[in-house]
């Protein structure tokens, strides 16, 4: 069991239609521990909804995902919560409660579903608020945080759970480009402290030096993998190349 | 409570109830809502203070008070005003005129639903238009309409759209209220069903079947509007 | 009708006569209240329940809350009062006196008893006026849920909180709180309707003042009377639940200053 190699999370053959349509089509990866993998691709192409399906959020048609080896789909109702626990998830418009305060938003699930007494769960709240750089905010509301602050807020709020793996789904593409460096500062130390992430973005270069391993998804597919030198060489002539030139001309960098 | 063949003789003898129920509902309705057009109109419409702070104290008092309370006033106590004020009309030479106050049961359930319904429409009919961005005016008056034109083409047709859920479900109530005309002896839906009931004794079933009776006309009503809205509605035009 | 003359102190006497009955008058004032508070209580914990099924139940759950409000906002008030108080009532009190003298009864109590329970009018006030407004609760409640951003729900969910956890600590908060508003309208037309339960026999406002008119003959007087009562306590309660509102506002959260007037 305690093999190098062992995965943390691993995701077999996930397929998922709404309304009709097919949004993934058989989709398998793995994790490692302290690995960071990125998914790359066009909107639309099932990122957002691999994301969700892994969470259990949708429940997928068919495939599994497997925690530490253990079956999501063989889990009741009662453990699929705490399933959900152990993951975290950065949502990209962030989903702060809007009644509570930055401090409350951490702790509100401490309290509730750990069980911890209110100071415990308003003292470790702190603890994260200060990990993401927000320890002066604790007691503001959302409506009075920047994007940046909020998201990193939400972050907080994830690590809180002290989850196994995090989900991050385009954590920075609702922001203002000037704020969209300090979330990302927070994700590379997370990186760096060896959390085990995936991570939809659109950041092509902050994902070439991050990751070892980018995906490329479209039409609800996996089209490649690879090492991001590899995959994103201007010579590879590969269509995850081709996305990020695209988006590279569009937004000018 | 079901027993068929008594639901079945109750359905005819209520029909004459329902009736005299609409009797009372539909002119009501309609002098409610032109009531609640001009009042709401005047309130909503930047008229100077002397017109509008007596229609605010009408809208807040018929608001503000029960229906019941109202239906009673007007029947039990304007009589009793009409006593007071018979000498000092006939004073002036209109010896008949206290007679005014002595309202039917059927005119004063008319009247005091067209009074407190139209406080209701009033509001929504002002709040639709206070709710149109000043900007539409500002063009309005840009592209060379005159007051008139920019009330007929432009205020008229948004509000009227932002007010009807409102007044629509106004309407709904006031077919639901329109049964306090029982209080006042006023032998409608209600009060038939009651006669119906103390000499059957039958009281669950009977109500039951004026409940019905009701119910089918607040759900015909609802039914109406939502046709309306819809076929009226303008994509993006929220109800405001 | 004793007073002809058009005068002051035939108002004066009016109200010397009407002194002494003062204190039973605003006795009513008390039912009242205890009756819509009892009311708007049973209200609250039903529509919310209802409105946390419609939006985040199964679907047989939202239907059945639709029924429900399809039927007790369709039907009037007065007759769902004497549905209840002269129909529904006496059925129940026949089916609990049949129990008490029961073979059941006799083995759990050891004697068959000759119970005559009754249901008061205050009961079936409340039961009515609770009902019904457990029916427009529920929309509000519902509207205001609806209003919260899925997004919330989800990111409740995805910390580990079950279904019920995420609606009771992360929607209902804000849920109510947006609900207060539409709340104190609730509030002055629940206090309107509880004018009815006079023709059941309920000792509130209406019942007091109606008694003291048909006794002194003054009823333009108590009748005015009573409608200063009922707009003193609309303006009240309205006041009170927005300084409700106030202390419990929320940075950006519903932050527009209607005050449900």
């Amino acid at each position: 069991m305690n093999a190098p190699a062992q995965p943390v999370l691993e995701v077999r053959n996930l397929s998922k239609s709404l309304g009709g349509k097919l949004i993934l089509d058989d989709v398998s990866l793995t994790l490692n521990k302290g690995e960071l993998k990125v998914l790359i691709g066009p909107s639309g192409g099932g990122k957002s909804t691999l994301l969700q399906c892994v969470h259990y959020l949708h429940r997928p048609d068919r495939g599994d995902v497997f925690l530490e080896g253990r079956s999501a789909a063989e889990m009741g109702r009662r453990n699929i919560c705490a399933f959900r626990q152990e993951i975290g998830m950065i949502f990209q418009d962030f989903n702060l409660f809007d009644h509570l305060d930055a401090e409350n938003n951490v702790a509100i699930a401490l309290r509730k579903v750990k069980g911890l007494a209110k100071a415990a769960a308003l003292a470790r709240a702190r603890a994260e608020l200060d990990r993401v750089g927000l320890a002066d905010k604790a007691d503001l509301f959302p409506a009075q945080l920047s994007g940046g602050q909020k998201q990193r807020v939400s972050i907080a709020r994830a690590l809180a759970m002290d989850p196994k793996v995090m989900l991050l789904d385009e954590p920075t593409s609702a922001l203002d480009p000037d704020l969209i460096g300090e979330v990302l500062n927070v994700v590379a130390d997370l990186a760096r402290g060896g959390m085990t992430m995936l991570m939809a973005t659109h950041q092509i270069g902050f994902a070439r030096r991050l990751t070892r391993e980018i995906i490329f998804m479209e039409n609800g597919r996996i089209i490649e993998t690879g090492r991001p030198d590899d995959l994103l060489a201007p010579a590879s002539e590969s269509r995850a190349a081709a996305f990020c030139a695209k988006l590279t001309e569009l937004l000018g960098h | 409570m079901f027993d068929l063949a008594y639901y079945q003789t109750l359905w005819p003898r209520l029909f004459s109830g329902f009736w005299l129920s609409l009797s009372t509902i539909i002119p009501a309705a309609l002098a409610g809502l032109a009531i609640g057009v001009v009042v709401g109109t005047v309130r909503g419409a930047m008229f100077p203070r002397f017109l509008v702070a007596p229609l605010n104290a009408y809208v807040s008092l018929f608001r503000g008070t029960a229906l019941v309370v109202q239906l009673f006033v007007c029947y039990y106590g304007l009589p009793q005003l009409a006593m007071w004020l018979k000498p000092f009309f006939a004073a002036r030479g209109l010896p008949e005129l206290w007679r005014i106050f002595y309202l039917s049961p059927y005119a004063a359930s008319v009247l005091i639903f067209a009074l407190c319904s139209g406080a209701y429409h009033s509001e929504y009919i002002r709040g639709a238009i206070l709710s149109i961005k000043k900007g539409q005016f500002a063009a309005a008056r840009a592209l060379g309409f005159t007051q008139a034109q920019t009330f007929w083409n432009i205020i008229v047709p948004q509000a009227a759209r932002r007010a009807w859920p409102g007044c629509g479900n106004e309407i709904v109530y006031l077919i639901k209220y329109s049964s306090l005309a029982y209080i006042v002896t006023f032998k409608e839906l209600t009060g038939t069903a009651m006669t119906l009931a103390n000499s059957s004794f039958r009281y669950a079933e009977t109500f039951f079947a004026a409940g019905l009776y009701y119910l089918f006309m607040t759900t015909l009503a609802a039914w109406i509007m939502r046709r309306l809205e819809k076929a009226y509605a303008v994509p993006g035009f929220g109800r405001g | 009708m004793s007073s002809a003359s058009f005068s002051l102190s035939g108002l004066l006497s009016s109200f010397s006569e009407a002194w002494p009955t003062i204190g039973y008058l605003l006795g009513g004032a008390g039912t009242t209240c205890i009756l819509i508070l009892a009311a708007m209580l049973i209200g609250l914990v039903m529509g919310t329940v209802m409105a946390s099924g419609q939006v985040y139940g199964p679907p047989w759950a939202g239907r059945l809350v639709d029924l429900y409000v399809w039927f007790f906002r369709g039907v009037p008030i007065l007759v769902l009062m004497f549905l209840f108080h002269f129909g529904l009532a006496g059925l129940l009190e026949t089916a609990a006196a049949d129990l008490a003298r029961s073979d059941l009864a006799a083995r759990l109590f050891g004697a068959r008893l000759n119970l005559r329970p009754r249901v008061s009018p205050f009961v079936s006030a409340v039961a009515v006026l609770g009902l019904c407004s457990a029916a427009y609760q529920s929309q509000i409640f519902r509207g205001a849920m609806q209003s919260i951003p899925v997004g919330q729900f989800r990111a409740a969910l995805a910390l580990g909180m079950s279904r019920r956890q995420a609606v009771a600590a992360v929607i209902l908060p804000q849920a109510l709180r947006l609900s207060i508003p539409a709340w104190s309208n609730e509030y002055s037309i629940l206090l309107k309707d509880s004018a009815i339960a006079y023709v059941v026999g309920v000792s509130e406002i209406m019942s007091r003042f109606k008694a003291v008119a048909s006794a002194t003959h003054r009823y333009l007087l108590l009748y005015v009377l009573a409608g200063l009562l009922y707009y003193l306590l609309t303006a009240i309660g309205v006041r009170l639940l927005d300084r409700l509102r106030r202390r419990v506002r929320t940075p950006g959260l519903g932050e527009s200053d209607a005050t449900g007037y």
